[in-house]
């Protein structure tokens, strides 16, 4: 099918633009399907998407979705490269044979003037009116064919988010392509032009109703229901997190540990089968088992970003972020750090302050990430008791529930100390999308892609580690006869001993120490680590479940805690250093994470350690 | 009057933005939204702390600004007899230039 033949004209380059929450990813998505790439354009972190669509007619035809973008003024980055692909100036992209944009019919007056505009560069272009069904629900009519003569412009309907809906779209790229536009004369007012467009296109059918965005906005926006309801979503994201996901993980542990015993008797005893058994399976295995969660987590999140309700949840928090020097577009980066910092330090670029992007960028580490679950989940089912509290409350959720609240509050002080010789105006003006139902495809589509990313995570760099911490801890193998654990011989366990001294007080023991050296690359390998240390899970890899009457067993309450505390802060992420440097261009903003965190690491685990063990004795 | 001043739940006719500096990215960004002379808007709603920030629509749309950046749109004078809100279509939002030029 990618098979192009010598007679086969070049592909048609498409770039799909138009306002933020016109619809147009869940188009982009329904066009191209799986055939997307994701990319950064050349030199700058804005993120590129492709993909490929070929029509029934065969014409091969390549998609750009650009960001986003209110007007050709861009206040962003984003803005910033659609503006110049659009202008057809953009260094190392070709300008796109024709600009298909998309506009929301449900938001015309707004996107109709962001067309204008584009209108006015005069070059190929095809409207897209998007959301049609829902026009019919608000008792409006949009009289297409007079659209299209108004504008001069071809105009096709869609219906993103349905099965098929692209297909007058799809047609209309099978078809010639369309004239380009004679621009307006230059200081035409195009409000009122929009206002004539809409005088003469847009009818009233049926008298004007309350519509649901209203009515929603009168609670989700009320000061007192919208925080309770901001509140409800936020813990019944982190119970579902905690015991939804749990029947899917017993499954897949189920399913490794046979994999396990089943390679176990296929291989000879020795030194492979301990790799393939010890290593990888049950290295890796300890992690993939926390797939559900992570994509639990992940669903939710894009399921309330895809609703239209993160917005007013960053309406709500607007005061609150500003108490900290920010505005409440940061509150959408720092959501999605609680699944993972590095897209979280992506999203950055949509906040248009200098000043507020780099702070957002530091205390992004310190929302709670997903790979810390399975440190968290480990020691709070190790030390916590399982009881229920007011008859509704898991106390496990209660404590997990606190560890990111000292999170979110740690962030809100360290922001507040770094914006406060700042006198800057920083602006939330913001659009409040309306209410839609997530697009099932499209949802599925940007979920597999977190499971990719996360499964390649496990294939590579925690495969990578799970596979040296068994060496480290297997070599040099103890002198026939010895008594003892093993793993007191190893490298391992030697430069465990070595880095004791340091964190002995905060209460780690020198097994602990072993299991944070490899947690720096990716913090979830803790828990294998610790697994390998302690030489559970041999042929199993069930290792957590294995772990955690030993762990409740040997440590005292105290360094329990003092680790938790630990991973509350510290930066034991390279990818996430990795892409702050990426973000922002400069090591100084790196060291400078590395440092502050590492200190309130240090700092919380003492006080943690040291107060524990005041009140247990 | 500014739009930071206006009632919950009630509705005001733009009368211009004025930018605080110049250039204003802010009032830029503003007049793009459709805060433009003669546009019709309405406060949906005041967040929960200090009334600050507000939410507000114009036609089918909803927008957040805080109370800094809604001073910058002045409402026209309501004693110049605005037409009646209730005569406002939300979605077609227009008033006909007529009546403009009459108020």
């Amino acid at each position: 099918m990618t098979h192009s033949s010598p007679h086969q004209p070049r592909p048609l380059r498409v770039a799909l633009v138009g306002n933020p929450n016109c619809g147009k990813t869940a188009l982009f998505n329904q066009l191209t399907g799986s055939r997307q790439k994701v990319a950064n354009y050349a030199g700058v972190t804005v993120e590129r998407k492709a993909g490929w669509l070929i029509t029934p007619a065969g014409r091969r035809v390549q998609i750009l979705d650009l960001p986003g973008t209110y007007s050709l003024h861009a206040t962003s980055p984003d803005e910033a490269v659609t503006r110049d692909v659009c202008l057809g100036v953009y260094k190392g992209e070709p300008a796109p044979d024709m600009l298909v944009n998309v506009l929301a019919a449900t938001n015309l007056r707004l996107h109709l003037r962001f067309a204008l505009e584009l209108r006015q560069l005069g070059r190929p272009m095809l409207i897209v009116l998007n959301m049609v069904d829902a026009v019919r629900r608000q008792g409006l009519e949009i009289d297409v064919p007079r659209l299209q003569a108004e504008l001069g412009v071809p105009v096709v309907t869609a219906i993103g988010i349905r099965r098929r809906g692209a297909a007058k779209l799809v047609q209309a790229l099978d078809g010639p392509m369309p004239p380009a536009p004679t621009p307006l004369p230059e200081g035409t007012d195009l409000h009122a032009e929009v206002r004539r467009l809409m005088a003469l296109c847009v009818r009233r059918t049926t008298d004007r109703n309350p519509r649901l965005d209203a009515r929603l906005d009168r609670w989700v926006l009320h000061p007192v229901w919208g925080m309770l309801i901001l509140l409800g979503l936020l813990f019944i994201m982190f119970q579902a997190v905690f015991s939804w996901a749990q029947p899917f993980m017993d499954l897949l542990q189920q399913s490794m540990d046979q994999l396990g015993a089943f390679v176990g008797t296929l291989l000879p005893e020795g030194i492979l089968r301990s790799l393939i058994v010890d290593g990888v399976i049950a290295g890796a295995g300890t992690v993939i088992v926390f797939l559900p969660q992570i994509l639990i987590l992940f669903l939710w999140i894009l399921a309330l970003e895809e609703s239209g309700y993160l917005p007013r949840a960053a309406f709500m928090l607007d005061r609150l972020m500003a108490a900290a020097g920010l505005s409440g577009r940061s509150f959408i980066p720092l959501l999605s750090s609680f699944a993972c910092a590095v897209p979280g330090i992506m999203s950055t670029r949509t906040i248009q302050n200098p000043r507020d992007r780099m702070v957002t960028i530091l205390i992004a580490p310190l929302m709670t990430c997903s790979a810390r679950l399975p440190v968290y989940a480990l020691l709070i089912s190790a030390f916590v008791p399982s009881r229920t509290v007011l008859g509704l409350f898991n106390l496990h959720g209660l404590v997990l529930f606190a560890l990111y609240a000292a999170g979110v509050l740690s962030a809100l002080v360290v922001a507040r100390v770094l914006k406060r010789r700042d006198t800057e105006e920083h602006p939330l003006l913001m659009e409040l999308p309306g209410y839609r139902l997530p697009g099932l495809q499209s949802l599925s589509i940007e979920l597999w892609q977190r499971a990719r990313i996360f499964l390649s995570r496990v294939g590579t760099i925690i495969l990578t580690l799970s596979v040296i911490m068994w060496a480290l801890s297997s070599f040099p193998a103890p002198p026939e006869g010895t008594t003892g654990p093993a793993i007191d011989w190893s490298l391992a366990g030697r430069i465990g001993h070595l880095m004791q001294p340091l964190f002995s007080f905060i209460g780690f023991n020198w097994q602990i120490c072993v299991a944070l050296i490899p947690g720096l690359a990716a913090r979830e390998v803790a828990v294998s680590s610790l697994a390998t240390v302690y030489s559970v899970g041999a042929s199993e890899s069930d290792a957590a479940a294995q772990l955690v009457p030993l762990l409740s067993a040997q440590w005292s309450l105290a360094t329990a805690f003092s680790l938790l505390a630990w991973y509350v802060y510290a930066p034991q992420c390279f990818s996430t250093l990795a892409v702050i440097r990426r973000e922002t261009g400069s090591w100084r903003l790196v060291w400078i994470s590395v440092f502050y965190l590492f200190g309130m690491a240090y700092a919380a685990s003492f006080l943690t350690y040291h107060i524990t063990r005041f009140f247990t004795g | 009057m500014r739009l930071n001043e206006l009632p919950l739940h009630c509705q005001g006719i733009i009368d211009h933005v004025a930018p605080l500096t110049q250039p204003d990215p802010i009032a830029r960004r503003l007049e793009e939204f459709g805060f433009v002379p003669g546009e019709p808007v309405t406060v949906v709603a005041y967040g929960p702390f200090g009334r600050d920030p507000m939410a507000v629509e114009i036609g089918f749309t909803r927008f957040a600004l805080r109370q800094s950046e809604a001073a910058r749109v002045v409402m026209q004078d309501t004693s110049r007899t605005p037409p009646a809100a209730g005569a406002l279509d939300p979605a077609l939002h227009t008033i006909s230039p007529d009546s403009l030029e009459d108020a």
